[in-house]
């Protein structure tokens, strides 16, 4: 075989590629049962007789988990089927208690629509979105014995508390014509994708908890020859590599993919089509279940669940909901606000640009919205091991904290100190201020006496200053800031002792 | 009428995990293919203007609000399994791959 580059390999081939994305929905109960959704807790404490498949037990939709998959599909502009189904997907596999997996095979409820991905550079690709339908989830594996993986393993124990979490799974149509950029594109996708369900607050979109996972199919075909159109070049035998869970993982599984094929086909061998699995840590594939073998998973419509009609209004209704496109709220916020390329990345990749962006409506001022969030808060939570959502303080509260500021009635050391407050729960910045006497020292006279009383004590920093060296009165600046507790106005301050100098500021 | 090779039942039992000897394949292909000529009849009297039904009550939209209702104990969850173990099902080994 032909050791090739992935650079190497898409200038001899045209590749064509598809992605599956699942996400798990953050509902607060299962697809079909009460149990709850949630992770973390003791194994096999969250099952009852429907999600462990017990004899007798009937499944019933959650509504929640229905009108998120509608909400999703909407916001990949997919049709919402006015009658859809769900199927038995049957494989024998010990993280299905059923032997069945319910999902939904030739009537997903949300099919043909388009994503707009926005690259690095700007350039925008439109992916093409083949369904996007509901399944549930499988339980979890722990292969004992042997080296702890399934290989070799004597035997395995299974918790089912993951089993019938909610699911949708979005797979998008061929997508060609890309070449070097194949897997930029990719990642770009998957990134879109995670963003939209954050948005949409359907799913907390984290991939490495595996809230969003990708299964990545590739084939390569040759480049047409002059005169022939790319078009008219039937697709390769694909792979199709499950689990690739960060986007970076869906760069290098395609760069491994791609030159792999193509080492192959250069050679003379054929691709064959399977599943593969992903190594993170070596950076390549293994071959799984031969595809033939895997796909008989004999389909047929679920007789315990009834179909899923959504009414046109419910889902006018919901489109009414739907946020408006992740990059296109970024190129217009950056706009708006005057932020950097960097000031939105990172604030995006903190979650905070839905909390700047309330802050900002309730009065604050972007760039000063932005530093509490991205500063004081951002590190509390980071100490806190919590998301900068969930702490104790609202946006609105953040925008009078900085109203306070503005309006001269604290300093941003005050202002810190508020806010320290209201995180420790003792109420609004305002009242805070009130309870800790926060408030800065504007009497002028009782500054006076703060400033003579330093000069005092520092004769010849005075002396420099009326020599002309203005600067030496942060030295005086900073002592009255210690001796009012930081509680003075450093402008004030410094007007007093120049005035107290007799000289010019 | 459609009819079932011994190929194919053996491939159904091997999908559905029942081990089958060669007797069971011959006998129970036979009866399989009875039952497959039995429902074939269906065909005849639904024409192309019948489409095929899964769901024979006319209800659809039946949900359930997302409201936790409790669960089992992890003891009651695991009380019918042959094994367990650390409050979880002990399965045999599993052959071939993750799926």
């Amino acid at each position: 075989m032909t050791t090739m580059t992935y650079e190497q390999a898409m200038e001899q081939f045209d590749p064509v590629f598809g992605i599956e994305v699942h996400v798990e929905l953050n509902t607060a109960t299962k697809m079909f049962c009460g149990c709850a959704n949630e992770f973390g807790a003791e194994p096999n404490t969250q099952v009852c007789p429907v999600c462990l498949g017990l004899p007798g037990s009937m499944p019933v939709t959650n509504q929640k988990a229905v009108e998120s998959a509608i909400r999703l599909g909407l916001s990949l502009g997919c049709s919402i089927r006015e009658s859809s189904r769900f199927a038995r997907k049957n494989y024998f596999y010990p993280d299905l208690a059923k032997d069945y997996q319910i999902s939904q095979y030739d009537e997903p409820t949300c099919f043909e629509g388009s994503l707009d991905v926005v690259l690095d550079d700007g350039e925008v690709v439109t992916v093409g979105i083949e369904r996007a339908h509901m399944e549930e989830d499988a339980g979890k594996n722990t292969h004992k014995g042997g080296t702890g993986g399934i290989q070799g393993a004597d035997y395995s124990l299974v918790d089912y508390n993951r089993g019938g979490v909610p699911l949708v799974e979005i797979v998008t149509k061929p997508i060609t014509g890309m070449g070097a950029r194949t897997a930029e594109v990719a990642r770009a996708y998957v990134a879109t994708i995670r963003d939209i369900v954050k948005a949409l607050g359907i799913s907390d979109g984290r991939m490495e908890q595996g809230s969003v996972r990708a299964d990545v199919n590739l084939s390569l075909r040759p480049r047409a020859v002059a005169g022939e159109s790319q078009d008219d070049v039937p697709f390769g035998k694909r792979s199709e590599t499950k689990n690739v869970n960060s986007l970076r993982a869906i760069e290098r599984a395609i760069h491994h993919e791609a030159a792999r094929q193509a080492g192959l086909l250069l050679a003379g061998q054929p691709v064959i089509q399977e599943t593969r699995h992903w190594h993170e840590d070596t950076g390549s594939t293994t071959p799984g279940r031969s595809k033939e073998e895997a796909e008989d998973y004999r389909y047929f419509p679920e007789p315990d669940l009834l179909p899923v009609e959504p009414s046109r209004a419910w889902v006018e209704e919901l489109r009414g909901t739907i946020p408006e496109h992740p990059a296109k709220m970024r190129a217009r916020l950056k706009e708006e606000w005057g932020f950097s390329d960097t000031d939105i990345r990172d604030a995006v990749n903190a979650d905070a640009l839905s909390l700047i962006a309330d802050t900002v409506a309730a009065g604050a001022a972007p760039q000063a919205a932005r530093k509490w969030w991205m500063g004081e808060l951002a590190r509390t939570a980071n100490d806190r091991e919590v998301a900068l959502a969930s702490l104790p303080v609202t946006p609105a509260q953040v925008a009078e904290l900085q109203g306070l500021v503005d309006a001269g009635t604290i300093n941003d050391k005050l202002a810190r100190q508020a806010l320290e407050g209201v995180l420790a729960g003792e109420g609004s910045p305002r009242e805070v201020v009130e309870s800790r006497g926060l408030e800065v020292v504007s009497d002028d006279s009782a500054l006076e006496a703060a400033v003579d009383e330093a000069l005092a004590a520092q004769p010849d920093v005075l002396a420099k200053i009326q020599d002309g060296k203005v600067q030496a009165a942060g030295a005086i600046v900073g002592a009255v800031m210690k001796a009012t507790r930081g509680q003075a106005d450093a402008g004030r301050v410094r007007e007093i002792i120049l005035q107290r100098a007799g000289v010019e500021g | 009428m459609s009819s079932l090779e011994r190929a194919d039942v053996a491939r159904l039992a091997a999908l559905a995990r029942i081990d089958m000897t060669d007797e069971d394949l011959d006998r129970l292909g036979g009866q399989l293919n009875a039952i497959v000529d039995s429902v074939a009849k269906v065909q005849e009297v639904a024409g192309e203007d019948v489409p095929a039904t899964s769901h024979p009550i006319p209800m659809s939209n039946v949900h359930r609000p997302d409201e936790v209702r409790p669960s089992l104990s992890q003891d009651a969850a695991l009380s019918g399994a042959p094994e367990a173990e650390d409050g979880r099902f002990r399965v045999p080994q599993i052959l071939g791959e993750e799926a």
